[in-house]
């Protein structure tokens, strides 16, 4: 044959083969779809199942999507998306974990649901006062954070919404009073997230909360329907962020401009850590509609916008949730926020910013390892928060996915595309975008979990091990419900029921957990910073005051250890500055640690 | 001769710029302002890898069929229209949509001219068999109108130039008159049906694609019967809800214009033979 021929046959095969890429990288991808006969086989095989187990528990919350503005009724059900909360407490100090959930229409009540130690909760939000809060003109429920802003050892309730912001005052276990009135909060904001936080560390938590729509907009009395985004990627006619010095008498003083964190950036989720060792927290903002943000704290005195020097601030995406986690046992925070990935239509791809060799103290360096671990390709996300489901000592990811799940086999993806291609004025304008008609937008999809393989690779296990879960998923938060040592979730869905998850294990792997009382630091010791050595690494954890999607997960910090029993020890920063370290701690149980003054 | 001669000659002749050039130096351009003015980049690593592997395939291609190494800016321009257009967390899209855009000028011919635009043909094709990992730019890049108007003026006044202008022109036009049909039998907003026309991804569609010199018809009125016609079966994708309608559009309708002016230009050149013939 000639030479030419051979050419062109060659070019031939070489193109056709080109099609082939995709489907054989699709077999190099780490799931697994294998649906297993029982518990045991996937326990053997995963460490773990997660059974589901709300109806076992007696709680049958549902919730209620808000109906808005009959301006905007024609697309109420993608703007009426969020709301579905979940944050866990311990509300009257007798050491069960307890968790309160939002609802969001008009009417509609929230719930505190109270363990009963026997693996039951009741619904005590009604007569404890922290129930009837989406009363009509009052906005309705986004979320809820606790903490102890008068440090008197039990935490207190602060229910971000998109209307009147709320803060209950907990009289030591038996109950709430509203304290709003003279708290000196915004008297409207359509609030999406909220973090406790004590940014001077001057032993009081102080309180961050983010908006989403302008404030300036009452969505269910609406005079424009010039409300959305003014561009789908670099919005900024967002709500601002809000940032309250707490008194320490009850009040709190907006020092949002003084600090520097006045931006409007759509504000989805925020979370704080101490991310340069600095002694102070830093705030992370994941933002629809735009980039992440990273403030860098100075010293107590403000915050330094730093996301672009960090590599964080550049590509604009949909931030959903912010959680950090120590996924490579090395002393580091990696930060894990969720996007949007819709196949064919749009893959923003979820972010892990991890830090880089050249990152110091000094100067943040964050490089994105989502793809290179295996966790960006997600769905409609939402929620997206690293818990140990294993105790093997390394962190695991469960994320929340969905938007809207209506009529089935339809899609408002198009109509969607369509208008977010436009320029400002057509996007800005509610009237310009279509009709939904009971049309599902990226609904039915499910939950991703994500397994460590503690080499720096993630495996999708989703499928099989319980927990597959595809309702509009919004919230989710872990805690250790019936204190065996192994972290249950508790998922809050749109529009839909809550579903809780008891993690099942075989016992073999050891644990850890410590729940922090401060003294000169907030008596919450949020902010702390816990390094745990072990079995020749270092695993970072942080005592948070809000994270992930319109979440809280439990105060206790908790380490899974693997197989090992020895501990060398745990070191611990308190906000204070003191630093406390424990040496030998023994495992598998719970200590309670009360700050060391004086010492 | 210096430069600088070389220069002055062309100024003279009103050919400072020559026009294999204009593309590149028009895309380029509309990348840079892009970016620095809204970081429309995911990061450019991605970017380099599709202008990389579209060089590297060309060369390597042309070479291997030819024998000879050829002017690479085309294939510069599908490089950076992928690496514009393809949206994905992964960087191997990038560089497939590259080099499959490439490789389809070397395999789908007709009588020794291809028949898809490279880049149109690759994004097509990475939308059908890889849409789990990745998606095509839909999105604006900012909300600056002054930024797009002046993205469309310098892209029109550069096509003006190279005669190519009636195109995009009549493009536009037939857009928004289906827009209008597309809004009165849908009943949504017309300003909805109008939007995606001022995003970014019509204006590499508008200005680049639909008027590739080597994938489209020669005579005015064919450019401009193609360019309705294509607006058209874009109606018809749309009341589908297909997302990507132009790409698809032009994909179906690029390579038939050229097969139908192949044949009619046959047709003509029998009739004129004959006609020679029975004159002499």
């Amino acid at each position: 044959m000639e030479r030419s021929k051979l050419i062109q046959i060659g070019v031939v095969l070489f193109f056709i083969s080109l099609f082939a890429v995709p489907t054989v990288l699709k077999q190099l991808d780490d799931i697994d779809l294998n649906i297993y006969d029982n518990m045991d086989e996937v326990i053997e095989r995963y460490g773990f199942y997660l059974e589901e187990s709300s109806g076992l528990m007696n709680v049958d919350f549902v919730h209620q999507r808000p109906e808005l503005d009959e301006k905007i009724r024609h697309i109420n059900p993608q703007i009426a998306s969020v709301g579905a909360s979940v944050s866990i407490v311990d509300f009257n100090n007798n050491g069960l974990q307890d968790f309160y959930l939002t609802n969001s229409e008009y009417g509609s009540k929230n719930a505190l649901y109270m363990n009963l130690g026997d693996g039951t909760f009741r619904d005590v939000a009604e007569e404890l006062g922290v129930s009837d809060i989406n009363i009509d003109g009052t906005g309705v429920s986004m979320g809820a954070i606790w903490g102890d802003i008068n440090n008197n050892g039990y935490d207190d309730l602060f229910v971000y919404k998109w209307g009147r912001q709320e803060l209950y005052v907990n009289n030591e276990g038996q109950g709430f009073t509203n304290v709003t009135d003279r708290a000196g909060l915004p008297e409207w904001m359509n609030a999406n997230t909220a973090v406790w936080l004590d940014y001077n560390n001057n032993g009081y938590l102080d309180l961050f909360i983010g908006g989403y729509y302008h404030e300036q907009f009452n969505l269910w009395e609406l005079e424009t329907t010039r409300i959305m985004p003014d561009s789908y990627e670099y919005a900024t006619n967002g709500g601002r962020n809000f940032l309250f010095e707490n008194q320490g008498d009850g009040t709190f003083v907006d020092v949002t401009e003084d600090v520097g964190l006045d931006t409007r950036m759509w504000t989805l989720a925020a979370a704080a850590a101490d991310l340069n060792d600095s002694g102070y927290p830093d705030i992370v903002l994941a933002n629809d509609y735009g980039a992440d943000e990273l403030f860098i704290n100075q010293g107590g005195e403000s915050f330094k916008s730093d996301g672009q020097n960090a590599g964080m601030g550049f590509i604009p995406k949909s931030g959903m949730s912010v959680a950090f986690g120590d996924i490579t046992n090395q002393g580091r925070l990696a930060i894990y926020i969720t996007n949007i990935s819709e196949a064919g239509v749009l893959m923003q791809g979820n972010n892990l910013w991890v830090p880089s060799r050249r990152s110091t103290s000094e100067q943040l360096r964050m490089r994105n390892l989502a793809s290179n671990m295996g966790v960006d390709i997600g769905q409609w996300g939402y929620g997206g928060q690293f818990i140990d489901l294993n105790n093997n000592g390394n962190l695991d990811l469960y994320v929340a996915n969905g938007f809207v799940s209506d009529e089935p086999n339809t899609d408002y993806w198009y109509d969607y595309a369509k208008v977010v291609g436009g320029n400002r004025n057509v996007i800005i304008d509610a009237n310009n975008w279509p009709a939904m008609e009971g049309r599902t937008f990226s609904g039915y999809q499910t939950n991703k979990i994500w397994l460590n393989n503690g080499s720096g690779r993630f495996r999708d296990v989703s499928a099989s091990v319980g927990g597959a879960l595809d309702l509009d998923s919004r919230s989710i938060a872990y805690a250790d419900l019936d204190n065996n040592g192994t972290l249950d979730i508790i998922v809050a869905n749109q529009n839909g029921p809550v579903k809780i998850y008891k993690n099942h294990q075989s016992g073999e792997n050891n644990w850890i957990s410590f729940k922090l009382e401060g003294v000169e630091s907030n008596k919450s010791a949020i902010g702390a910073v816990l390094d745990l050595y072990w079995a020749d690494k270092q695993k970072k954890m942080v005592v948070s005051g809000g994270d992930a999607f319109s979440s809280q997960s439990q105060r206790a910090v908790h380490f899974g250890l693997g197989e090992y029993r020895d501990i060398e020890k745990v070191e611990i920063r308190w906000p204070s500055g003191v630093v406390q370290e424990i040496e030998n701690p023994e495992i598998n149980r719970l200590h309670h640690i009360v700050e060391p003054v004086g010492t | 001769m210096s430069i600088l001669t070389a220069l002055k000659e062309r100024r003279e002749s009103g050919k400072l710029i020559p026009r294999q050039y204009f593309a590149p130096l028009l895309i380029t351009g509309i990348l840079l302002a892009a970016h620095i003015s809204f970081g429309i980049l995911d990061s450019y690593q991605k970017l380099f890898t599709a202008i990389g592997v579209a060089v590297a395939t060309e060369l390597v291609l042309h070479k291997a069929i030819t024998g000879k190494f050829r002017n690479l800016s085309s294939a510069y321009v599908s490089g950076i229209s992928a690496g514009i257009l393809v949206r994905s967390p992964l960087m191997w899209p990038f560089a497939l949509c590259a080099a499959i855009s490439i490789a389809s000028k070397y395999v789908l011919r007709y009588k020794g001219r291809h028949l898809f635009n490279p880049t149109n043909f690759g994004v097509v094709a990475l939308i059908l068999i890889a849409s789990d990992s990745a998606a095509i730019l839909s999105i604006q890049w900012g909300n600056n109108m002054w930024a797009m108007f002046i993205i469309w003026i310098i892209g029109l006044i550069s096509l003006w130039k190279i005669n190519r202008l009636n195109i995009t022109l009549v493009y536009i036009s037939s857009f928004v008159l289906f827009a209008w049909v597309r809004s009165f039998y849908t009943g949504d907003p017309f300003l909805a049906e109008v939007a995606p026309l001022t995003g970014p991804m019509y204006q590499l569609f508008a200005l680049f694609m639909m008027t590739d010199p080597k994938t489209t018809v020669k005579s005015r009125t064919g450019q401009n019967l193609v360019a309705f016609t294509i607006a058209l079966v874009e109606m018809f994708f749309r009341f589908g809800e297909a997302v990507y309608a132009p790409f698809y559009a032009l994909f179906i309708i690029g390579p038939i214009a050229l097969l139908i002016e192949d044949y009619l230009q046959n047709q003509n050149e029998g009739k004129e033979k004959k006609e020679t013939a029975s004159l002499s």
